[in-house]
């Protein structure tokens, strides 16, 4: 207790030290008086009565001294005092702190919010309980590897496996909510009952589904996002017990989920409804594939010896139904589901920060290198008086402190504005499919992340110098013109930081360039559509008002007529997809070919006549549909190129039979033959896709495409308008241009992304490295301006100093390159699966990189080199 | 000086707490003088080496400070004992008082060690 007391009050000495030294001396000079009063008293001159008081004392200094070390902390003191040294010798510097302070921000920004970004998707657990023990179910077919499952399918595996202590199912769709303003599609989910208690979840308020409430004949029960309750009930409690109309249905509220919940797989639902079997066509039919399963692992088993369990299931079920032939079985992790796809993207950006980071440390390495060089004589000054080895280096751990905590606070800062930055740039599309990251933030962890760099870099920054300048010939620094001699020993050591800084720049500059060029490949990708000057939105008619296929079809009808009126709409058309996004598939069979119940699967959609002549899309033979193709006449189809090559080998398809493998499906005669469209992923090989008449089969959800000479984002809200003209309780959505559509699809944005921030990165790298040569030579030619003065007054030319320093410099960058690009094709291996259309060892592009480095970096050193070949000789002599 | 002892480690405080219980506030000096005279002159002390000493007591709060005036008008610097102060040197002087009678027992030749 006292002890603590003692150094507590030797803590706070530390702040008070100097009024306390002040009160001491003053303590002792008065009890030095006294002692001389008594000495006068007992008969001393003054001078004797001084002189033997001080003897007395024994030493008035060491006394002081010793109250000094007792009274503060001496070796925090130094510190204290150390850093207020370092603070000065930085701020008399400005010109080497800032640079140094803002390159290492740089770094420290750029890999700080780049390893937020991984620890928000990678590495901080999903919010279930037990998230490792979380799988998804899927089923596998040739060309589909995570398919949906059908309902009778997944009532299958649940009952035959013996690998999940349970087991659920889900859709992510989308219902049409009843306002007060009309109606408006919101994203919504159906869930089989148990799938809150399997994923550990339980709702913030009220209750989650009981076990029978998705039975066919049970009331209709939802539970709300958090996002929802706030927003369209405020998050009034009393929201519990209302009823909402979803597709018509009234649901009663039960519940509210967690604010902090996301389910990536279904987006970003308002609605979560129990899922009646009795509510959807498709759930009876083996055949029908619509959800996605999830199930919680027993103890003990891991996700391979569920797979395989699965798989058997799926093999039984393929033996003992004709729909399930060609179907397996697939489980998958729930953390692989949920962020398997940017996983690669991420470790890439990772890296690509990281080579930002050492970079940015060489950078500043080389600097204070530069810095502890020209301070040699200053260390063997302090040396030479007594300072001790140890407390030389302290000095240089202190400057490499300071250093890195103003970089660490910028860095942090910056890192923070980043962070946001990237969030906002990211879209609202996008984050649905990525919500883990409404958990980005500088949590613990990260600044777990960020200390440990900081404290590498301190290292880096205190070690190297010292041990530089503090090498046995210290003394050898107060020796006059030592500095050839140091100069000789830096310059083989700085050189080998500058190529390592090139070398870096190379590999990321190579880097981007990958991306770059892929990300230019995807857009460019044979689309088989003009996609520029389309206007596309997405609309859902009631049940109520247009149940029927005639009434559908007046409906469409009734819209493309009054948008073809529009100012500037050149051609309209519906289609029930939209190109780029995918879509049903069907099972085919082709007249007259053999036929085994194979499952011949493609693509199919719903199109109206003007549908190609809107995208202008080839007709490659036959014709278009006409507005005569309606359900009065026999049905016809148009097939893409790919189904023509796959199902109609070495004949003409025109005028062929084909018809759906079900045995109720009518003939249908294929009319045309189009070139293949991009109906899918952008970076996934085209499927065989064939088109129908919507005026044959229409549905009361399609798409409106609308080719427009004027500008096509600002059609889109008259489009809707035009649309609510005709019945306000159609619900229109989605709406966007085509372009957006294909720049806002996943492959488009992921590869977009990845393609910027590694360009930033290589950006910043390149201008790091060229700014390091140009400190290497700068330094260089100030060390050597002795030498060139002398070569100068010995007759040398401008012309040949200047080559001198270049030569230098061009021996570092021909070094820097070669290792670039050597690093390049292999870190390219890393990129190969992110990569569309480009190698990667792209000739080409390592080219463009070697050129644009050897460029900058012959512009760095040009600028010494003409520094040098200025010299004026006699200057250059004199100033010796 | 050769005929006189150095104080011996950690008596010091002992001497100071002692000294300044029995002659009330004092400063510095005259507790150094007191202490050499109640020696008896056999103590040789440097002044100089009190203040620390002083210092650590005054931390762990065994005595506490003040600035006062002297009987001839000087002003000084004056040290009291604390409550904790007393206690600890009524602790410290029976610690002491057991050890020299162990090391008295050891030294001085009795009867009753067979």
């Amino acid at each position: 207790m006292k002890r603590l007391r003692a150094w507590l009050i030797r803590l706070a000495g530390l702040v008070t030290g100097a009024r306390q030294d002040r009160e001491l001396a003053d303590e002792i000079e008065a009890n030095l008086q006294l002692h001389i009063d008594d000495n006068l008293r007992s008969g001393m001159l003054p001078e004797q009565a001084r002189r033997e008081a001080i003897l007395k004392f024994g030493g008035v200094e060491p006394a002081k001294e010793a109250c000094r070390d007792r009274r503060t902390v001496p070796l925090v003191e130094n510190l204290l005092r150390d850093g207020r040294f370092a603070i000065r010798q930085l701020r008399k510097n400005p010109g080497f702190t800032c640079t140094a302070v803002l390159v290492l921000g740089l770094g420290l920004c750029a890999s700080v919010a780049i390893f937020a970004f991984v620890d928000a998707t990678l590495i901080k657990p999903l919010p279930y309980r037990d998230p490792a023990g979380l799988v998804g179910l899927f089923e596998t077919v040739q060309f589909c590897p995570r398919c949906p499952l059908s309902y009778p399918d997944y009532l299958d595996w649940k009952r035959l496996n013996t690998v999940f202590s349970a087991a659920d199912a889900f859709e992510a769709s989308g219902f049409t909510l009843r306002t007060a303003a009309g109606a408006e599609m919101v994203g919504g989910t159906l869930v089989t009952a148990g799938f809150f208690k399997t994923l550990g979840v339980a709702p913030a308020l009220g209750r989650d589904f009981r076990a029978s409430e998705d039975a066919p004949a049970a009331p209709r029960t939802v539970l709300l996002s958090y996002a929802a309750w706030q927003k369209r009930y405020a998050g009034n409690a009393a929201v519990l017990g209302q009823t909402v109309t979803l597709n018509g249905d009234s649901n009663i509220i039960i519940g509210v989920l967690p604010r902090g919940f996301h389910f990536a797989a279904a987006g970003e639902p308002e609605f979560w409804t129990a899922l009646h079997t009795s509510s959807n066509s498709c759930y009876p039919q083996r055949g029908c594939h619509s959800l996605h399963g999830l199930a919680r692992l027993r103890d003990g088993v891991s996700v391979r010896t569920a797979d395989a369990n699965i798989k058997l299931i799926a093999g039984e079920l393929e033996k003992q139904y004709s729909s399930n032939r060609g179907q397996g079985g697939s489980v998958i992790s729930l953390t692989e589901l949920e962020v398997g796809r940017i996983r690669p993207i991420l470790i890439v950006l990772l890296c690509g920060a990281g080579l930002l980071l050492l970079i940015a440390c060489v950078n500043v390495t080389s600097l204070v290198l530069v810095r502890a060089e020209s301070r040699r004589r200053e260390m063997a000054v302090r040396s030479a008086l007594g300072g001790s080895r140890a407390r030389l280096a302290g000095q240089f751990v202190t400057e490499g402190v300071v250093l890195v905590a103003a970089s660490a606070a910028i860095g942090l800062v910056s890192a923070r504005w980043l962070m946001r930055l990237l969030i906002s740039l990211i879209g609202a599309d996008q984050m649905a499919g990525m919500p883990f990251l409404y958990g980005l933030g500088l949590n613990f962890r990260v600044l777990a992340f960020a200390a440990a760099v900081s404290i590498g870099a301190a290292a880096l920054f205190s070690i190297t110098p010292a041990w530089r300048s503090l090498s046995p010939d210290l003394r050898e620094g107060l020796a006059e013109g030592s500095r050839g001699s140091a100069g000789t020993t830096w310059r083989r050591f700085g050189a080998n930081l500058v190529v390592l800084e090139l070398a870096i720049a190379v590999v990321l500059l190579a880097g981007a360039g990958l991306l770059g060029k892929s990300f230019y490949r995807l857009l460019h990708v044979d689309m088989g559509m003009q996609p520029d000057h389309l206007a596309t939105l997405r609309i859902a008619a009631p049940d109520s008002t247009h149940g029927n296929n005639a009434k559908v079809v007046a409906l469409a009808r009734d819209v493309m007529s009054r948008v073809a009126s529009l100012p500037g709409v050149e051609s309209v058309a519906v289609s029930t997809l939209l190109p780029v996004i995918g879509g049903n598939t069907m099972w085919i069979r082709v007249a007259g070919h053999p036929f085994h119940g194979e499952h011949n699967e493609v693509g199919y959609r719903e199109v109206s006549s003007g549908y190609f002549t809107t995208l202008r899309t080839k007709l490659l033979r036959g014709r278009y549909f006409t507005e005569a193709d309606d359900a009065s006449r026999p049905p016809v189809v148009i097939i893409d190129r790919a189904l023509a090559e796959k199902y109609f080998p070495g004949e003409d398809p025109i005028g062929k039979q084909m018809s759906y493998s079900g045995a109720t499906s009518p003939r249908m005669q294929v009319v045309g033959i189009v070139e293949d469209i991009k109906e899918g992923a952008l970076d996934e090989a085209t499927w065989p896709t064939l088109y129908v008449a919507f005026n044959q089969d229409p549905d009361d959800h399609f798409a409106l495409v609308v080719r427009t000479s004027k500008g096509e984002q600002a059609l889109l809200p008259t489009l809707a308008a035009t649309i609510h003209r005709i019945d306000p309780g159609i619900s229109t959505f989605d709406q966007r241009t085509m372009t957006d559509r294909i720049n806002n699809t996943t492959a488009a944005y992921l590869h977009r992304c990845s393609a910027w921030l590694v360009g930033g990165f290589a950006f910043l790298a390149l201008l790091l490295g060229a700014a390091g040569l140009y400190g290497v030579i700068a330094y260089s030619v100030s060390r050597r301006t002795r030498e060139i003065g002398v070569r100068m007054a010995l007759g040398a030319q401008r012309g040949r100093v200047y080559r001198l320093i270049l030569r230098e410099a061009g021996w570092l960058i021909a070094a820097g390159i070669a290792i670039g690009l050597a690093c390049s094709v292999a870190a390219a291996t890393l990129l190969r699966g992110l990569l569309f259309g480009v190698r990667s060892a792209d000739p080409e592009i390592l080219a463009a990189v070697a050129g644009v480095l050897g460029v900058a970096a012959l512009l760095a050193s040009y600028i010494p080199a003409r520094r040098a070949a200025s010299v004026n000789p006699v200057d250059a002599l004199r100033a010796e | 000086m050769s005929d006189k002892t150095d104080v011996w480690q950690g008596t010091l405080a002992l001497m100071v707490l002692k000294t300044i219980e029995t002659m009330g506030p004092l400063h510095g000096y005259g507790i150094a003088r007191r202490i050499e005279q109640t020696s008896g002159n056999l103590l040789s002390l440097n002044y100089g080496t009190l203040y620390p000493a002083l210092l650590k007591l005054e931390q762990e709060g065994s005595i506490a400070s003040e600035w006062g005036v002297s009987e001839n008008n000087r002003k000084a610097k004056f040290y009291k004992l604390t409550r904790s102060g007393r206690r600890q040197l009524a602790k410290e002087a029976r610690d002491w008082q057991q050890a020299t009678a162990i090391l008295a027992r050891f030294i001085t030749p009795s009867g009753d060690a067979a």
